[in-house]
């Protein structure tokens, strides 16, 4: 495990990973000659297959995937939904499991509005989408703020650990997609302050420690802001 | 007099003090600064996503889009801000640079946006900003079969010399000033962009692309170690 995590190192676009008859060419690199090339920025890694392991960029959708868009657009049977990334999603009125009056189904969901969705099928340019699934739906009030996709994993913890304890401490209700868009709900101040802590994982999202920083972050501000506001008052 | 000693004291092959620096504005996907002495240049990636209006779409490939945009400030006597002749010039001459590495065709019908502003200017701007814009690129996760680098090689009299300024590029004394940027890909050596300002005699200007060829390798060089995460300023 250890010397694995030595061997991830990052690479540029042209750059040769490897160079020898061993190696095959994995996700986003191509071989020319003996040489393994990189195609793309990211980490490289393998023994045998080498493949890079993108750090930046935009959403590219998979299947399965739980993912927080907004309706940009309304067809006859269904909603074109942004969901970050090069294309947009589609939501069938199919996929609704809940009866929609198909002559006006702005009525459910019109321009603008937030949905929670699954990703069922990727197609060529394009995403369907499905809300037959616990957890999934319509999402009232709240707001949305926008993070870089790679990074949700440090956003969510392990198990969730981070984004629980961001929960438990601003006392908010968090939805992450795996697109990088997360939606927060909670009294204006929990909002706010759940949108800070989310943005510094987001920034710091390669330290170590990260834990005990959002620890001190979220702790530090009750302390700090309760103090300050009652001279305020006085 | 010929043209023997260079107004900045630089040997002919030398560059001028590089900066190079990635990730400088957090709300791109990617973006980067690089610098040739007084000339700066940073970039800013944003895509790929849908493309509107509709029409402008290919249904077989991606696009690049690139405004490249010298700010009021950037030079001696103020820029009259917005797109002029030479700036459109510039923008499509850096998207035919740019498009011939990146791998268009994995998103048919989407754009990916090159924002160039260029903060100061002192020869060699175009130079910079697709050295800023292939960084950009690179780091926004596009992906692209190599890097390029861009250099401006000069003809100053009968010297030719490598990143021109804009004293040198005003020389007029004996054959005068030729200035010729080149853009070179990392690893097949292609020239993908090209043009000539002057005269220069067939056999001097495989001089150049000799010239070019070298100056590429040092700033790919640069571009690399920047983005691996190294923060270049050689102006100390």
């Amino acid at each position: 495990m250890t010397e694995k995590k030595e061997k991830r190192r990052i690479v540029i676009p042209g750059e040769v990973i490897v160079s020898g008859d061993d190696y095959l060419p994995g996700d986003f690199t191509r071989k020319e000659g003996k040489d393994i090339i990189a195609q793309r920025y990211g980490l490289a890694e393998g023994d045998r297959v080498i493949k890079i392991i993108p750090i930046s960029g935009v959403y590219e959708p998979r299947r399965g995937n739980t993912v927080i868009g907004r309706v940009s657009d309304i067809t006859f049977n269904g909603w074109i939904v942004e969901i970050g990334g090069p294309y947009g999603a589609f939501l069938s009125l199919m996929e609704c499991p809940r009866f929609i009056n198909k002559n006006d189904i702005a009525e459910f969901a019109n321009i603008g509005d937030l949905f929670c969705a699954k990703i069922f099928t990727v197609k060529r340019n394009s995403a369907d989408l499905t809300l037959k699934s616990r957890g999934l739906g319509k999402l009232e009030g709240g707001r949305v703020i926008k993070i870089n996709p790679h990074k949700v994993p440090r956003v969510i913890g392990k198990e969730g650990s981070m984004i629980n304890l961001i929960k438990n401490e601003t006392q908010t209700e968090i939805n992450v997609g795996q697109n990088g868009f997360i939606w927060i709900k909670g009294d204006l101040a929990g909002e706010e302050k759940a949108e800070k802590t989310i943005e510094l994982v987001a920034k710091e999202a390669n330290s170590e420690g990260l834990t005990e920083k959002v620890e001190k972050f979220l702790g530090g501000k009750i302390k700090k802001i309760n103090p300050e506001e009652m001279v305020k008052e006085e | 007099m010929s043209y023997t000693k260079r107004l900045d004291g630089r040997k002919a092959d030398e560059l001028r003090p590089i900066k190079a620096e990635v990730g400088i504005i957090p709300n791109a996907d990617g973006s980067a600064l690089f610098a040739f002495g007084e000339t700066v240049a940073i970039a800013a990636v944003y895509g790929p996503k849908p493309l509107h209006p509709q029409h402008m779409q290919d249904p077989e490939r991606g696009i690049i889009r690139c405004v490249y945009n010298m700010l009021p400030f950037s030079v001696t006597e103020r820029a009259r801000p917005g797109p002029s002749r030479r700036s459109k010039e510039i923008s499509m001459i850096t998207e035919n640079a740019l498009s011939g590495v990146v791998e268009l065709k994995r998103f048919p019908g989407t754009v990916i946006d090159v924002e160039i502003m260029i903060l100061q200017a002192n020869a060699s701007t175009r130079c910079a900003g697709i050295n800023a814009a292939a960084m950009a690129l690179a780091h926004a996760g596009i992906v692209m079969k190599e890097m390029v680098s861009s250099v401006s090689i000069g003809k100053i009299d009968d010297k030719i010399v490598t990143d021109i300024t804009k004293a040198e590029e005003d020389y007029e004394e004996g054959e005068g000033a030729t200035d010729i940027p080149f853009t070179i890909s990392s690893n097949t050596h292609a020239i993908t962009h090209l043009q000539l300002d002057g005269k220069i005699q067939t056999e001097r200007l495989k001089e150049a692309y000799d010239a070019a060829l070298k100056a590429s390798k040092k700033i790919l060089d640069y571009q690399t170690r920047a983005l691996k995460g190294e923060k270049i300023d050689e102006n100390k």
